[in-house]
């Protein structure tokens, strides 16, 4: 039964990570097998194509589209200048001469004797892709980019916008259940990953930008502010290419909720080191989570022996993740195996728990719990 | 398709030998399925569909966006594609946009149309060269040709083939608007659903060996779906109406003066895209079908909050009554969809007389008759298992707003697909086998057309069951619910008052034999063109309310 459970999110202090960093078209690798990198070292460059433009010159020479080729002025392949001569033409019995000229910078890709047009390629534009992490490089895709590796402390967050960052670690928050406040912000947190308890509001937020800040990591968020962020509402779950001037990383969900305690600890206990972060979040096929990632400096440790994939068991540690009990920490005391009626009638496997805080106990569907790493 | 599980056989043979234990029969041999059958061994026929890597995804191109481009869009729709954007000549972008977008979306498959037979060549060349300029590459696999078939102007293929003959896996097949008057879909599905064997399939792993297991070629699900759908309106000579609404997407497939149609929409679902449900109904939308007050940012985060855990299910009757109110507008908004692309040929010029002037009755007008539709199927988990039958019947009349007398099933297992594919090879078999084993009838929605204040006279209603006659009058503004026999069909009078119409006039009785269901049969006087919900909320509470607990909607009042 264990894989009918929501997979717990990783949060570990022990973790090898190893993220390709890879062009979106072949170009130069940089860096070598073995070569330590640092989060911001550019590993592969390359050039993209540029922007192509078609230009109607059986239009503007007033000539039939078979005979546009001859009329070019330099060949297919040539390098041009904006405004300079590309093709020229005779029309209404050699009596008018028509010039065209090129509407931008670029290479002369191709030109069509059915349609009369010419196809312009802009100047490529340069791409780079740095490391993202601190760590070594353990592979040269060739033509491609890297594989970096770092061990160190991993913990995935259930939902972020923005990109990849990375910054000094800050606890701003005293406890995981305060919400971020806005006074305790202050302009030595510009450059750094700031971490709040239950939760920030769109306001605590816009200090944060205002101050620089490199990304924000708390346990919730609204989604009344997520709107207000954005300046719409997000429809599919798919971010990490917004350009809000910081990332964002939700550990918990949506609302206030206190951040998990293992995922608070793990945090406080790495202040002050660097951390790489990243909001990319995809909810299909294929799911990405956000992610914060504390390399450690080589050689000072390794990861722990990975743990197999644990059924939810009597005594097994988790979260319910759907009302009424949202949020609540709970263990399990009961897993009857006959289907129990909900209050919605709906026939379902359930779970007895017992909740962390309070030793009130509850039933609860299985499919609405998450698994926490003791 | 992940790993451990990336050979796609391992699935079908875990299910096969599922299938073994419960039929207590032996399928297979080794890894082999034992076809045909002989004694208690073996089946005689494997088909299979296939959903894999999220479906077929096309993109298709046409000369004019309202023409050609919605002729190729319901052909890549109908064969059971994702369409993921329509580029046209006319589409507002210019060719480096056009261009860079082909580039971005990387399809499985382009569909190149336009021109009718005869016509500007120039025009669909143009086309050919932007295509060519984007040297798309196909999403799986790098070393494959992207295929592209092209099924526009004929006296254009041959300067299509000359210009992506080399650079792509072009097939040429009839056109698909071969005049303006005639639209021509079936060689372009066909070769859409022969390229999706032999190029997309084909690289996903394990489907060849697939392939050679099944005689009749894999489909894509939702185009089997739709042939069983044809088939059972075909049958019954009737136009049906069918939903599937799932996690990330809906479908609806329809069939209307005995013409199929599908779309899909993409980012309408339950789980996966429910936050885009809610962006695109917009709150106050959803929250007009939800019998208590909710909190604006409280109800926001935990439309969030299933999206991000899109396997949760509802605990509490608060709960499933919001995933209820949601779900009504995801199928709204997906049959809105459906309605504006299974429409009439567009640009027709047609021979008008005085009295289409009058009614103003255009080309291009949707197919979609409400007052003509016979039956509406549901499938999907949200109907196929809210906990009351009752609630999947009333989300479908609330989604749709079905008109005068429409029966309503839901599809309680999803073998809609498998036995679309079995009706292509023994169709009596399929429609057999679905209207016994997953068809489950809820029963018969009568809705008259017309408007009126609540309480006033509206419908009177007469059941012919087997003893007991039942007679009921209905005012303007209700739901009621007259039980059915489970099985079997059953006469019905209904009555409209002056103003009201059920189909055959206003005021004029409507008599018919209307299968019986789980549910039974729902009177629905609330009104249509237009349907109003009361916008003052303690009203709309009330009336809400009041509707649930004549169909018994919940366990208790909420």
């Amino acid at each position: 039964m264990a894989h009918a459970y929501t997979p717990g999110l990783r949060v570990t202090d022990h973790a090898v990570i190893r993220r390709e960093r890879r062009l979106p078209l072949k170009g130069d690798v940089l860096v070598a097998v073995g070569q330590p990198v640092e989060a911001d070292t550019v590993v592969a460059r390359t050039e993209l194509p540029g922007n192509v433009q078609t230009v109607n010159l059986a239009a503007k020479l007033s000539l039939d589209p078979a005979r546009v080729p001859d009329a070019l002025t330099l060949p297919v392949g040539s390098a041009v200048r904006r405004g300079d001569l590309i093709a020229a033409g005779k029309s209404l019995f050699g009596l008018v001469h028509q010039r065209a000229t090129s509407p931008a910078d670029g290479t002369l890709e191709s030109v069509s004797p059915v349609t009369g047009q010419l196809i312009l390629r802009e100047p490529p534009l340069p791409v780079e892709v740095d490391a993202y992490v601190r760590g070594v490089v353990a592979e040269v895709l060739p033509g491609e980019g890297v594989v970096v590796e770092a061990s160190g402390a991993l913990m995935q967050g259930i939902f972020g916008v923005g990109g990849e960052t990375f910054g000094t670690l800050r606890l701003v928050a005293a406890s995981p259940d305060e919400p971020l406040a806005t006074a305790a912000l202050t302009p030595a947190h510009q450059g750094c990953v700031v971490v709040g308890g239950s939760y920030v509001s769109h306001a605590t937020l816009m200090r944060a930008r205002e101050l620089g800040v490199a990304a924000v990591v708390v346990g919730g968020f609204d989604d009344h502010d997520l709107r207000h962020l954005l300046g719409r509402d997000l429809g599919v779950a798919i971010t990490g290419a917004e350009d809000l001037g910081f990332t964002l990383i939700l550990t918990e969900g949506f609302g206030r909720i206190r951040m998990a305690e293992r995922t608070w600890r793990l945090l406080a206990a790495h202040q002050g080191q660097q951390a790489s972060v990243s909001g990319a979040t995809q909810i299909r096929a294929g799911v990405m989570r956000p992610e914060i990632v504390i390399p450690r400096p080589p050689g000072a440790g390794r990861e722990a022996a990975a743990a197999g994939a644990a059924g939810v068991e009597v005594g097994s540690l988790l979260r319910v993740i759907r009302e009424p009990h949202f949020g609540r920490i709970a263990r399990v005391i009961e897993l009857p195996a006959e289907l129990q009626a909900l209050e919605t009638e709906a026939r379902v496997r359930v779970m007895a728990v017992e909740f962390a805080e309070d030793g009130t106990r509850a039933v609860v569907p299985r499919a609405n719990v998450e698994l926490i790493e003791d | 398709m992940e790993a451990p599980f990336e050979d796609v056989t391992r699935g079908v043979l875990n299910a096969v030998r599922e299938v073994e234990e419960l039929a207590g029969r032996r399928i297979l041999d080794g890894e082999r399925i034992i076809t045909p059958q002989t004694g208690d061994q073996g089946v005689d026929l494997y088909v299979s569909t296939s959903s894999a890597g999220g479906g077929l995804q096309m993109m298709v191109s046409g000369l004019v966006l309202q023409m050609t481009g919605e002729s190729a869009q319901r052909a890549a729709l109908g064969a059971g594609a994702i369409v993921m954007d329509v580029i046209a000549l006319n589409d507002g972008r210019r060719p480096h946009e056009k261009i860079r977008r082909l580039r971005q979306l990387r399809p499985d498959m382009i569909l190149l149309s336009g021109g009718t037979d005869g016509g500007d060549v120039r025009r669909v060349a143009e086309m050919a060269e932007i295509i060519l300029a984007a040297d798309p590459k196909a999403r799986l696999g790098a070393g494959y040709r992207l295929p592209v078939i092209y099924a526009g102007n004929q006296a254009a293929a041959e300067v299509v083939t000359g210009t992506l003959g080399d650079r792509t896996a072009l097939s040429v097949v009839a056109n698909l608007r071969p005049s303006l008057e005639q639209e021509n879909l079936g060689p372009a599905r066909d070769a859409i659903h022969e390229l999706f064997m032999e190029h997309v399939m084909a690289h996903a792993p394990g489907y060849k060996k697939l392939m050679t297991w099944s005689p009749v070629p894999i489909m894509p699900t939702p185009g089997a779906v739709g042939i069983i759908i044809e088939a059972i309106a075909r049958r019954d000579r009737m136009s049906v109406v069918g939903v599937d609404i799932g996690g990330a997407t809906t479908d609806v497939f329809s069939v209307f003066q005995g013409v199929f149609n599908r779309t899909v929409s993409a980012n309408l679902g339950m789980s996966y895209s429910v936050s885009n449900v809610m962006a695109e109904a917009g709150i106050e939308n959803i929250l007009r079908w939800v019998p208590f007050a909710v909190d604006e940012i409280d109800l926001r985060n935990r439309v969030k909050n299933k999206m991000i855990r899109p396997t949760t299910i509802p605990q509490s009757l608060e709960d499933l009554v919001i995933e209820q109110a949601i779900a009504r507008e995801a199928l709204r908004l997906a049959f809105e969809q459906h309605k504006a692309l299974a429409v009439g040929l567009k640009g027709i010029q047609s021979q008008r007389t005085i009295s289409d002037i009058m009614s103003q009755t255009e080309t291009g007008a949707t197919r979609v008759d409400l007052l003509d539709l016979g039956l509406l199927v549901g499938s999907g988990g949200v109907l196929s298992h809210a906990p009351r039958r009752v609630q999947a019947a009333l989300m479908m009349v609330d989604g749709f707003l079905p008109e005068g007398l429409t029966q309503l099933a839901v599809d309680s297992i999803f073998m809609a697909p498998q036995l679309g594919v079995l009706s292509t090879v023994h169709e009596p078999a399929a429609t057999q086998v679905f209207e016994r084993d997953c068809l489950v009838r809820l029963g018969t929605v009568l809705s008259p057309l017309g408007a009126g204040k609540a309480g006033q006279p509206c419908l009177s209603v007469e059941v012919l069951a087997d003893q007991t006659p039942i007679q009921r009058r209905i005012p303007f503004g209700e739901l009621a619910l007259i039980p059915l026999p489970e099985q079997g069909r059953v006469r019905v009078i209904a009555r409209p008052e002056r103003g009201f119409d059920l189909g055959p006039g206003k005021g004029k009785p409507l008599e018919a034999q209307v299968n019986g269901g789980v549910v039974g049969l729902i009177v629905d006087t609330r009104g249509r063109r237009p349907f109003v919900l009361p916008t003052e909320p303690a009203e709309r509470i009330r009336r809400l309310r009041a509707w649930n607990a004549a169909l018994g909607l919940y366990a208790k009042e909420v």
